[in-house]
């Protein structure tokens, strides 16, 4: 009878819609969670602003990988503690109020704890993040203005607590520790600043803005004064080549920041691009910025890297783990950097310990 | 109506299955590394010679005839094995496996590296050509243990009375567990499959085999009881750690002394090499018992 086949005909429905939502959530479990891996978008543009992050990764949280001090009961950090008290720096974040949780945050979890003293600087005050206010507004063209303004708080507050004054980005990670291994060798009264030195349109080359750059005290005297006495244009869009021009009309020298092999230690991108050979194509516009002959492989890199940019927030723990957490027990590192003379005098004489532990211990 | 509640009892009891293989069974057997201060008063020579002493074969499961991925292996963490080889089902003049089958595959591996290679080394490490291994903490790991005992180590999961250690993770067996594994895979009944409706993977097969011989897995930690050998690459780690918590600020994600992480493309494997061998903070030192050089003409470590 009619009614009947239907009431069957309902029953199959029924089955088959409950069999396929039960199918579907075997297949979920069975295929387990995708991981969304978002490719770097990479501008073929050195200074195109990054992007703003819509839909990528936003990291709740924060993870603490110095939680477990046991790890480290064997490790030996007085050189490195000497160097945190030899060689002051302060760090000054660039950031935004849209920027605080999703980056700024991951900063502040990690690396920048490592700094003697670090800011945020955002365009608004931010009393529990805590982030300065520069009274300026946001947005790409108004990084130039924002650096200056910057460096003057600096200037106005903190700069006799430090020798020397690091600008990053809430994108970049910064290792402080070999910051301080490449500036042991300089005096901050000379007017000097380091960072990822690109060749166009500056004579002596001007520093990249995301992969960070770090000014002597006597640089940012310069810096700060030239703005007062006019020597220094106010407004320009390109925020680290305006710095750039303006470091070379006041006589700041441009660094060589590469290590004792010749390697690069600030970088503009994250070590998969630089590591792998083949990934930046030939038309990419860094291979015509570089001021030293740039190299990709593992030659590309400095065992005491400083610096990387374009780093999303898993990628800031990643690092943080890699460079101060996992390591190979027991290896004898290839590359055994030293200090300069006078400060491991002063540091052997400081501790009284045995000079073996600096000569053979596994840097 | 009864093949389709046929399929949904089935497919219930897929589901079932897999949730036991989750849970953790507290009755895990554990290894943690050797007390460092045993140590202290031993001469610099002895500890190179001891260092020396721990030889490791890695095997590299290959999953198909595709071998593009042993060139970047050969060429990154596998440098530091005593000897390390690829295995896959055509292994030219080698031996071939005339199976798809991953336990038939799995045994037959063994079986010729224990053949071949038994006497040279102590411990033999398996592991699927995604993962990424730290021989030198493999190493830390079990310089204390005598390889004339019976041990079979990686990360261990529990299904039904079952632990085993999974494929992903690497799995690592003493000489002693090799030979045992070997004279039971030549009375070939004992481990044959053990296929029902539905194949087990052949890490549980393994586990099993090895359970006959009186061999059983355990579990390898760190000091901390964090787990060494991982599953998954550090990125999906250190996401899944802050996605479980997202209003708190969790601890570190994994061990200073990993060995494995798994999941890894050819290219994460060489920043790997570079994060873990290379890349360091100037002024951290640790003294350290166990001495391990850089291989011989190689400039990614």
């Amino acid at each position: 009878m009619a009614s009947k086949s239907w009431l069957n005909f309902l029953t199959f429905l029924c089955g088959s819609a409950i069999g396929f939502l039960l199918c579907s959530q075997l297949f979920s479990i069975l295929l387990g969670e995708q991981g969304d891996i978002q490719p770097n978008v990479l501008h073929n543009d050195p200074h195109a602003r990054h992007s703003d992050d819509n839909g990528q990764n936003h990291l709740e949280g924060e993870m603490n990988f110095n939680a477990d001090s046991s790890q480290h009961k064997d490790e030996n950090t007085d050189i490195a503690e000497n160097l945190y008290q030899k060689v002051k720096i302060l760090c000054w974040v660039m950031t935004g109020p849209q920027n605080l949780e999703k980056k700024a945050k991951h900063v502040k979890a990690t690396w920048a704890q490592r700094c003697n003293k670090v800011l945020f600087m955002s365009s608004e005050e931010n009393k529990d993040f805590p982030a300065v206010g520069l009274k300026t507004k946001e947005g790409r063209d108004q990084l130039y203005w924002k650096t200056i303004k910057a460096f003057q708080y600096v200037h106005e507050h903190y700069l006799e607590d430090a020798d020397w004054f690091l600008k990053a980005d809430d994108d970049t990670y910064v290792i402080l520790d070999n910051l301080r291994w490449l500036l042991s060798k300089y005096d901050p009264e000379e007017p000097i600043y380091f960072g990822r030195r690109f060749k166009p349109y500056v004579k002596q080359g001007y520093m990249s803005g995301g992969a960070g750059y770090v000014l002597s005290k006597e640089a940012l005297k310069r810096f700060v004064d030239a703005f007062k006495t006019d020597k220094c244009t106010h407004s320009s869009s390109i925020e680290d080549l305006a710095l750039g021009r303006c470091m070379e009309i006041i006589n700041v020298e441009a660094g060589d920041s590469r290590d004792t092999t010749g390697k690069e230690t600030f970088h503009p991108f994250v070590p998969e691009h630089h590591l792998i050979k083949g990934y930046l194509p030939r038309t990419f516009w860094y291979w015509n910025y570089n001021y030293y002959p740039p190299v990709e492989g593992p030659g590309c890199c400095s065992d005491l890297a400083v610096s990387f940019h374009y780093v999303d927030s898993t990628t800031m723990y990643e690092l943080e783990y890699l460079v101060y957490h996992l390591r190979p027990y027991g290896y004898l590192y290839r590359y055994q950097p030293t200090l300069p003379e006078d400060i491991l005098k002063e540091i052997s004489q400081a501790n009284k310990k045995e000079d073996t532990k600096v000569k053979l211990g596994n840097p | 109506l009864g093949s389709i509640s046929w399929v949904l009892i089935t497919m219930f009891g897929q589901i079932h299955i897999r949730h036991r293989g989750q849970t953790e069974d507290h009755e895990h057997h554990h290894l943690r590394p050797a007390n460092r201060n045993d140590f202290l008063n031993t001469s610099k020579v002895i500890l190179v010679e001891l260092s020396k002493s721990i030889r490791v074969f890695c095997i590299i499961f290959g999953e198909s005839e595709d071998k593009s991925y042993w060139a970047v292996l050969k060429e990154t963490w596998t440098k530091h094995c005593d000897k390390a080889e690829l295995y896959n089902t055509k292994n030219d003049n080698l031996f071939n496996i005339e199976s798809n089958d991953r336990w038939v595959q799995m045994r037959t591996t063994y079986k010729y590296v224990f053949e071949k290679y038994g006497d040279n080394y102590n411990w033999f490490f398996l592991a699927l050509p995604t993962t990424f291994a730290v021989i030198e903490n493999l190493k830390y790991l079990l310089f204390t243990r005598d390889a004339s005992q019976p041990f079979y180590l990686g990360h261990t999961v529990v299904s039904g009375d079952l632990e085993y250690v999974t494929v992903e993770g690497g799995i690592v067996l003493s000489t002693e567990s090799m030979k045992r594994l070997n004279r039971l895979l030549n009375n070939s009944e004992t481990c044959a499959d053990q296929s029902v409706i539905w194949k087990l993977s052949e890490d549980k097969q393994l586990a099993i085999c090895l359970k006959y011989a009186g061999v059983h897995a355990e579990n390898a930690e760190d000091y901390e009881g964090r787990d060494v050998f991982n599953t998954k690459p550090i990125a999906q780690l250190i996401e899944e750690a802050l996605s479980n918590n997202p209003q708190q600020v969790v601890e570190g994600c994994c061990s200073d002394l990993a060995v494995t992480f798994n999941g890894l493309t050819p290219q994460k494997m060489e920043v790997m090499m570079y994060g873990l061998y290379r890349l360091r903070a100037f002024g951290h030192y640790f003294n350290d018992t166990l001495v391990f050089l850089p291989p011989v003409g190689s400039e990614n470590d």
